[in-house]
């Protein structure tokens, strides 16, 4: 934890208030996200119990499975939430503008720009909580392979239509939520985390009630106690008054309400089974839908509080105005939803199992170059995430209070100018440091010459390296002027890509070769090697 | 605690037997592979620049991979030490000083971004970052990887097309090498991108020979044996030099102060732990901060004196023979300037990573568990802990709060346990506790005072 953050936090404490620690928002928030508050069932993973889902806050659909163990009736509640999400999903894939890419010309081996779809606009899922994200990316790898009827008319349990489908995209928006800064699919305690810090652990902040209890107590309470309440606080039947997020449920609502109103159904729908005439049957029937009812009820209520939480969170973020550079990311997310678009309509088999490693490694680096463009981006976007920086020793503001023109050795001088900037921030400097500032938005670079003064003190003078034009003479307005506000940091503004990997098929032996080789089969698949002990 | 491959054999025939072996498998040998395990001061360096001369002399051309830049530059030089004629090739990047300027100098050693311009030279060398833009060559038949625990799977899989069979050369106890965003995703898979080169490659090649250098000669007899027993518990080896082969004196006599008692504990012991009283403090502690400037200071000042197998006189302790070694970027800039502040301004201060693969007379660490409420999976990493108590050739003096081993008891690990992810050992809980228990031998408190 940033000592900035730490200080925040005694802040909260102090206060009992959550304190702010962004002045603008820093992710996408889309204007008609998806919510889906999924419950799952205790014991059985991947086995959904419900779920309240859509894009109205007025008029979430509730979907329950009755007995999470009977897999006709999960494949209903799959094949309902398809209903719900594709065409939701689908409504943006329609969508496009045009826009330009930069590919590998298979004849030439040059890079060359051509001009493809860009959805317009991306679709947005907006979880309550970290586990949430896990608990999508479960549904979507349960549902990816699957088979329809239609595609394979032998498979045993053949999946509804568009199930696998939905676990494509499910997976996609899960694999995406791994990449920093990614916004397609979001848990709203992460967001609110990012956005505020509270007097409790990160821990406790994974308590989507407890958290807004800090960040907006009810009328005048102090965080401590409304958030102590939202955690612990039980009714006379001894259930939790704030229901966790989920999609873990509390023991005790499985204990005593869940476990009896799930016997009670299977006992009605044995009864429906065995009944003998139609007269029977219909008196069951209604045995059976009173059971399911039940249910239902029971679901919705600990899922509405949370739904309604999600959608109180979110105003909260909407007050915030959003980061410049959020924009920038968002385009990446429609990129990325736009070419996942193309792999499916193009037939393309759905995501495999496993990454080979060559994929592995392209993700690594892609994620670590949005993780560093995303840490420069929002401290540039944000004083006070930029604050936290200066205080880290990895950046620095002041004013400039001289600036010397000076020009490179060699044929053609450039203009080098030293410039000296006071500062009372103890930046982490050595001699020629490159330092970055924003100059129309564009990085330009210094490097730091030495102290004008005692070594630490808090003249600090830079000299100028770029963005100055091809003259001899600086461009109007490239080099700062005496008592000129200015800001640099000794992180750099941009990543630069790497290396390109070498394609799949080109895998080198270290790495076992290509795969579909028995080298490259990753190791858990391979039993272990049998020993003396393995046979008596 | 270790027991030498083979007591009969002096420390040197040991080393030179490893050497042989491992020459022959390099040369000679059918894998496409060999790896070598170095512990500390092993003569890694040595090893690679035989390696590179032997395969060169024999007509092979070689391509190195290093990790940083300052590790090739350095590699170069240490090549035009030993045979000025051989023809090396430095590719380096487009930035600004992309190499060291002593390069110039030297007749035999070709510069350039390009590795066409260096095409049929001896030896090419370069980072793996660099190489990994390289595309289109015909592939070497021969490659060095040094620093390879250091390197992680990803950067080999962009690099290891480019040459035919190589000789992989590293610590494993150093720190390992680590991604910034989260990697569980692929953690159990033979080929994780965040794992280590050598990790990687063993797990698809079993059958490759692996060697490892028996003898540390930068550690001395007092540090040898736990270094060893911490941190390579099941590759032990011993230390090149005896006890009494290395002494440490100072010409100033005590003040009695604490930095002075623990100078004169570690001169004598090889280590010393000056211990401040417990308490929580943020990572930037002042009052460590100005015990470890204080030590520092005061080795400058007593007129230290080493003696080694390395000259026959004693060598002057000099403030480029002294370093001090944080967890942290920010600690050690505050040890800085503290440092400044009592106008020592040429002692290397820095961080375990930075730290890694150097070598000083006297070391004073700050410990990475000083004054933390809490021990995270950073704080425990055995290679941190590694890397600062084997960079020095006489004495290592550490610098903590009181109250460590609660604190370790208190944390057990708890990271969840991933399948097919190899078990590491040591582990850092248990590194840190063995380590502590031999500094609590040669423990001197820090009064406010001092």
């Amino acid at each position: 934890m940033s000592l900035i953050a730490t200080l925040s936090r005694l802040e909260a404490v102090r206060t009992g208030r959550a304190q702010a620690v962004a002045t603008v928002r820093h992710r996408h928030l889309s204007e008609r996200p998806l919510v889906l508050v999924p419950l799952t069932t205790a014991g059985e993973a991947g086995a959904p119990l419900g779920a309240l889902v859509g894009t109205d806050r007025d008029a979430p659909r509730l979907l329950v499975v009755p007995q999470p163990r009977d897999r006709d009736l999960r494949f209903a509640f799959l094949a309902e939430l398809a209903d719900i999400v594709l065409p939701y999903v689908d409504a943006y894939a329609e969508v496009v503008e045009a826009a330009e890419r930069s590919e590998t010309d298979p004849e030439s081996g040059k890079r060359v720009k051509v001009e493809v779809d860009l959805c317009a606009d991306a679709p947005q899922l907006i979880v309550p909580s970290r586990t949430g994200i896990d608990f999508v990316r479960l549904l979507g790898r349960a549902m990816r392979f699957r088979r329809t009827a239609e595609q394979d008319p032998e498979a045993p349990h053949p999946a509804p239509p568009r199930v696998p489908l939905l676990g494509r995209w499910l997976t996609h928006f899960g694999e995406r939520a791994r990449v920093p800064g990614s916004s397609l699919l979001l848990a709203l305690t992460d967001l609110l985390a990012r956005h505020w810090a509270t007097g409790q652990s990160s821990v406790e902040d994974q308590h989507l009630g407890a958290l807004l209890a800090w960040i907006d107590p009810p009328g005048g309470e102090s965080g401590d106690a409304a958030a102590r309440r939202a955690e612990l606080a039980r009714d006379a039947d001894g259930q939790l008054l704030c229901p966790p997020a989920g999609p873990a449920t509390d023991p005790a609502f499985d204990n005593k309400l869940l476990a009896p109103a799930i016997e009670r159904y299977d006992r009605a729908r044995a009864a429906l089974a065995a009944s003998e005439d139609g007269l029977e049957a219909d008196d069951r029937l209604g045995d059976l839908t009173a059971a399911e009812q039940e249910i239902r009820a029971l679901v919705e209520s600990r899922t509405r509080p949370t739904w309604d939480a999600v959608w109180r969170g979110l105003d909260l973020l909407r007050e915030l105005p959003e980061g410049a550079h959020v924009a920038d990311r968002w385009t990446r997310d429609r990129w990325s939803f736009t070419s996942h678009r193309d792999r499916i309509s193009a037939g393309e088999p759905p995501q495999p199992r496993r990454d080979d490693a060559v994929t592995a490694a392209n993700k690594l680096a892609t994620r670590e170059r949005e993780q560093a463009r995303l840490d420069a981006q929002e401290a540039l976007d944000d004083p006070l995430v930029m604050a936290g920086r200066r205080l880290a020793g990895e950046a620095f503001a002041g004013e400039v209070t001289e600036v010397v023109m000076a020009y490179s050795e060699g044929r053609r001088p450039s203009p080098r100018p030293l410039v000296t900037v006071r500062t009372e921030d103890r930046p982490h400097l050595g001699e020629r440091t490159k330092v970055y500032r924003s100059l129309g938005g564009k990085p330009q670079a210094a490097e730091f010459v030495g102290y004008d003064g005692p070594e630490g003190g808090d003249l600090l003078v830079l000299r100028i390296v770029d963005k100055m034009g091809r003259g001899k003479e600086p461009e109007e307005g490239s080099v700062p002027q005496k008592g000129d506000p200015v800001c640099f940091t000794l992180f750099e503004h941009d990543q630069r890509g790497g290396a390109k990997l070498p394609d799949p098929e080109e895998t080198p032996w270290t790495h076992g070769g290509p795969p579909g080789e028995p080298d490259a089969v990753p190791l858990p698949e391979q039993p272990d090697p049998p020993t003396e002990e393995d046979t008596l | 605690m270790t027991a030498p491959a083979s007591p009969v054999l002096n420390p040197g025939a040991a080393a030179a037997r490893a050497t042989d072996a491992i020459l022959r498998d390099t040369l000679h040998g059918t894998h496409r592979g060999v790896v070598v395990d170095s512990p500390p001061g092993a003569g890694k360096s040595t090893l690679v620049v035989r390696a590179a001369l032997e395969l060169a002399s024999a007509g092979r051309p070689l391509m190195i991979i290093a990790q940083t830049n300052a590790q090739v530059d350095d590699l170069v030089l240490r090549l035009a030490e030993k045979d000025a004629e051989l023809p090396v090739g430095r590719l380096h990047s487009s930035d600004t000083d992309p190499y060291d300027k002593a390069l110039d100098d030297l007749p035999n050693v070709r510069k350039s971004t390009k590795a066409a311009d260096l095409a049929g030279l001896d030896v090419v060398i370069s980072t793996a970052a660099k190489w990994a833009h390289v595309k289109g060559v015909e592939p070497w038949r021969h490659a060095i990887v040094d620093e390879a625990y250091q390197m992680r799977s990803d950067a080999l899989l962009a690099v290891a097309g480019l040459f035919e069979r190589a000789l992989f050369v590293g610590d494993p106890g150093q720190l390992d090498p680590f991604a910034i965003v989260g990697s569980e995703q692929w953690a159990g898979l033979s080929y994780d991108p965040s794992a280590s080169a050598v990790t990687t490659l063993l797990a698809h090649n079993r059958e490759l020979p692996q060697h490892r250098l028996p003898v540390s000669w930068r550690l001395p007899a007092s540090a040898a044996p736990l270094v060893s027993s911490a941190f390579y518990p099941y590759t032990p080896f011993r230390s090149g030099t005896d006890h009494g082969d290395r002494r440490l004196a100072f010409a100033v006599p005590s003040d009695g102060s604490g930095a002075d008692r623990v100078i004169d504990e570690a001169a004598g012991a090889g280590w010393g732990l000056l211990e401040l009283p417990a308490r929580h403090t943020p990572r930037t502690d002042p009052e460590a901060v100005r015990a470890v400037a204080q030590v520092v200071r005061r080795l400058l000042d007593r007129g230290g004196a080493a003696t080694s197998e390395r000259s026959e006189e004693p060598v002057p302790l000099t403030a480029d023979r002294i370093a001090v070694g944080t967890a942290h970027r920010d600690q050690a800039a505050s040890v800085r300037s503290a440092l400044a502040a009592l106008g020592v301004t040429d002692v290397v201060v820095d961080t375990a990573n930075r730290l890694q693969g150097r070598e000083y007379d006297v070391t004073v660490v700050l410990h990475p568990l000083s004054g933390r409420p809490d021990a995270t999976a950073f704080h425990l990493e055995t290679g941190r802990l590694c890397v600062l108590a084997s960079r020095h050739r006489h004495a290592c003096i550490v610098v903590c709060r009181a109250g460590v081993s609660e604190l370790l008891d208190d944390h057990p690990s708890t990271e969840p346990v991933q399948l097919g992810v190899t078990v590491k050992f040591p582990d850092g809980w248990e590194a840190n506790h063995a380590v502590l228990a031999t500094l609590a031998e040669h423990r001197v408190a820090w009064r406010p005072s001092d």
